[in-house]
C-alpha cells in the first residue's frame, strides 16, 4: 500500500492543512515509510484473532442520566476568538439557497 | 401511475432521545434554554476532557431494537466521523461505525389495501447531535452548542420500501414505536425526529439497483411523501430523455414544494471513522437485555390485538385508537366509565380526533377528560339524552368541562321518555296537519319523518325518538 501526491492533497484538504506544492513531494515519502512500518504488522497471521478496539481492557463505564451544573456561558465564551453576547461567530457557512 | 420503472427506498431516520442529561456530559438537554448555556468543557470539545456514555442513552437503544426485532450487539463500540463544520466543535461526531447496538431487525406495515409488507432494518446505532447554526444574522454565521451532544439513534432502514407511501407507514410506524417505549417524542415539525430518504429507480424486474440520490430537509410526514414522490418522478424524467442520474444531495423546500440540489456538498462522504480511543466498548449482557425486555411498555401491535380481542373493536378502530400511545390511554380511560366499548370508540375516533384535527391540538390537551366523555357515553345508554342530545351537549363539554349529568340538568335537556307528554305533542302535530294525515293514510309512510321532526322540534329535541316512533305509529294507525 502507497500514497501518491494525488492522495496527499486530498488528506491535507480534508484535514483543512495548506501544504505548499513543493513540499508535497516530501510529505508523501514520509507517509509511505510510516505506512510501510505499519505493513510489517500485515506479516502476522491475525485469523481467528477478535480485533482491539481499544488497548484498556474495561468495559462499560457509564454515568447516570442524572444533570449536573453547566458552566456559564460567559466562560463558555471567554476563549472564543469571535463572538457576539450569546454566541460563538464564525466566517458566513454558505448555505444552499 | 403505471410505470416501468420502481423505485427503491431507504429511510434514515434520526430520533433525539428523550433523557435528561447529554449522551457524554451532564449537561441538560433542555430544548429552547438560552444559547450556550447547556454546555461544558466536554460538548463544547476543549482539549483534554473525556466522554464518559450515559447508561440510559444505552438503554434506550436497545429499547428500540427490541421493538423492532434487531439483534442486539453483545459488543459496541464508538467511532469518530470526522468532518468540519462550524456546529461541530471537535471536529468529528461520536458515532457508531463497525459495531453499533442494534442490526438486522424489521418492521411491519399495513398498506392501503390491507396487505401487509415487511420493512427490514440494517441498523441502530448510537450518535451526538450537533449543534445549531444561525445563518441568517448578520454577515456571520452564530453557534449555539445547547444541542452539542443531545443523544440520537439513527435507525437505518433497508432498502425495502417501493412508494412514497411506504415510506409514509414505515416512518409512521418508527414514530408511533419511538412514543410507545418513551425513548422519543416523534415531533418531527420540531426535529426532535428527523428523516433523510435515500431514493433510485430501476426498470421493473432489473436486480441491480441504479444510482440513489439522497433527498433532506422533509420537516413533515406529509412532506417525506411528497418529496419522494417528486424525487421519483424527476429521475423517471431524466432516464426517459437518455440522461444518467448522478449521486448527489438534495433539499427539499416546503415553501415551493420543489428540490434543489446541494452543491456545495464538501469532499462527498470522506468520514474517515475510526474507533473513538477515549470510549470503551459497551457490553449488553443477556441480563441486561433481558432487564430491558421485561421493562418494555405494551407495544402498539400486542395492544392493537388486545383492543380486537378484548373488546371486540374492529380492526379498523383498534389501528386507529392505538395509532397513536396518547389517544389509546385516552380510550382506556373512557372505559374506566363505561363499558360500551363500541361507543366509546366511535366517539374517540368520532368527535374526538376531529376536534383535535380542526384545533390542531394533541390529545394531551383534549379539554374533555376521559371520564366526562365516559359518564357522556353513560347518559345516552341510560336513556337520559338522545344520542342526537349528545352531539349538542360534547361542544359544552369542550368550553366547560364538567359532569355532563349536571350540564344536562342544568340546561334542561333530560331526555322525555314521560310518554303523557310525547303523547300531547303527538295529538298536537296530527290534529294540525291534516295533509300531511291523509298522506300517511293514502299509504305515504314517507310523512312519518315529517312528523317525528315536528315532534322533535317541539320538545327541542330531547324526546326520547323510539317512544316517538312508536306512539306516533299507534295514533296514526288507528285513524285508518
Ligand atoms: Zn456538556
Amino acid at each position: 500500500m502507497s500514497v501518491t501526491i494525488k492522495d496527499v492533497e486530498h488528506i491535507a484538504k480534508l484535514a483543512r492543512l495548506d501544504i505548499k506544492e513543493n513540499e508535497l513531494e516530501n510529505y508523501t515519502k514520509h507517509l509511505n515509510s510510516i505506512l510501510d512500518y505499519m505493513e510489517k504488522l500485515n506479516e502476522l497471521d491475525t485469523r481467528g484473532v477478535e480485533p482491539l478496539f481499544n488497548p484498556i481492557e474495561n468495559t462499560n463505564f457509564f454515568r447516570e442520566d442524572i444533570p449536573v451544573r453547566s458552566i456559564p456561558r460567559e466562560e463558555a465564551l471567554k476563549n472564543a476568538p469571535a463572538r457576539t453576547d450569546e454566541h460563538f461567530k464564525v466566517p458566513k457557512v454558505i448555505s444552499q439557497d | 401511475m403505471e410505470s416501468k420503472y420502481e423505485a427503491v427506498i431507504g429511510l434514515e431516520v434520526h430520533a433525539q432521545l428523550l433523557t435528561e442529561t447529554k449522551i457524554f456530559c451532564g449537561c441538560s438537554t433542555k430544548f429552547g434554554n438560552p444559547a450556550n448555556t447547556n454546555v461544558c468543557p466536554v460538548c463544547l470539545g476543549h482539549p483534554g476532557v473525556l466522554p464518559v456514555l450515559n447508561k440510559k442513552v444505552v438503554e434506550y437503544a436497545v429499547r428500540m431494537g427490541i421493538a423492532t426485532n434487531c439483534t442486539i450487539n453483545k459488543k459496541s463500540v464508538f467511532a469518530r466521523k470526522n468532518y468540519f463544520y462550524p456546529d461541530l466543535p471537535k471536529g468529528y461526531q461520536i458515532s457508531q461505525f463497525e459495531l453499533p447496538v442494534c442490526e438486522k431487525g424489521f418492521v411491519d406495515i399495513v398498506c392501503a389495501d390491507g396487505t401487509e409488507k415487511r420493512l427490514g432494518i440494517t441498523r441502530i446505532h448510537l450518535e451526538e447531535d450537533a449543534g445549531k447554526s444561525i445563518h441568517d444574522q448578520g454577515s456571520e454565521t452564530l453557534v449555539d452548542v445547547n444541542r452539542c451532544g443531545v443523544p440520537l439513534i439513527e435507525i437505518v432502514s433497508e432498502p425495502d420500501m417501493r412508494t412514497p407511501e411506504d415510506a409514509y407507514l414505515y416512518l409512521t410506524k418508527i414514530k408511533q414505536l419511538v412514543q410507545y417505549l418513551g425513548v422519543c417524542d416523534g415531533n418531527m415539525e420540531e426535529g426532535s425526529l428527523r428523516c433523510d430518504a435515500n431514493i433510485s429507480i430501476r426498470p421493473k424486474g432489473q436486480k441491480e439497483l441504479g444510482t440513489k440520490a439522497e433527498v433532506k430537509n422533509m420537516n413533515s410526514f406529509r412532506n417525506v411523501e411528497k418529496a419522494i414522490a417528486l424525487e421519483i418522478e424527476r429521475q423517471i424524467e431524466i432516464i426517459e430523455e437518455g440522461g444518467r442520474i448522478v449521486q448527489e444531495t438534495l433539499l427539499f423546500n416546503a415553501d415551493t414544494n420543489k428540490l434543489a440540489s446541494m452543491r456545495s456538498k464538501e469532499e462527498a462522504h470522506d468520514y474517515r471513522y475510526f474507533p473513538d480511543p477515549d470510549l470503551i466498548p459497551t457490553i449488553i449482557s443477556e441480563e441486561w437485555k433481558k432487564q430491558i425486555s421485561d421493562s418494555l411498555p405494551e407495544l402498539p401491535d400486542t395492544r392493537k390485538a388486545r383492543f380486537i380481542e378484548g373488546y371486540k373493536l374492529p380492526a379498523y378502530d383498534a389501528e386507529i385508537l392505538t395509532g397513536q400511545k396518547e389517544l389509546a390511554d385516552y380510550y382506556e380511560c373512557v372505559l374506566k366509565e363505561t363499558n360500551d366499548y363500541k361507543s366509546a370508540s366511535n366517539w374517540v375516533m368520532g368527535e374526538v380526533l376531529k376536534t383535535i384535527k380542526e384545533e390542531k391540538i394533541e390529545i394531551s390537551d383534549f379539554p374533555v377528560s376521559p371520564e366526562n366523555l365516559g359518564k357522556l357515553i353513560n347518559l345516552i345508554n341510560k336513556n337520559v339524552i338522545s344520542g342526537k342530545i349528545a352531539k349538542d351537549v360534547f361542544p359544552v363539554l369542550l368550553k366547560d368541562n364538567r359532569d355532563p349529568e349536571i350540564i344536562v340538568k342544568e340546561k334542561n335537556l333530560v331526555q322525555i321518555t314521560d310518554t303523557g307528554a310525547i303523547e300531547e305533542s303527538v295529538d298536537k302535530i296530527i290534529s294540525s296537519s291534516p295533509n300531511q294525515v291523509q298522506e300517511y293514510l293514502s299509504g305515504k309512510e314517507k310523512v312519518l319523518g315529517f312528523f317525528v321532526g315536528q315532534i322533535m322540534k317541539e320538545t327541542k329535541g330531547k324526546a326520547n325518538p323510539a317512544v316517538v316512533n312508536e306512539i306516533l305509529r299507534n295514533k296514526l294507525n288507528t285513524l285508518k
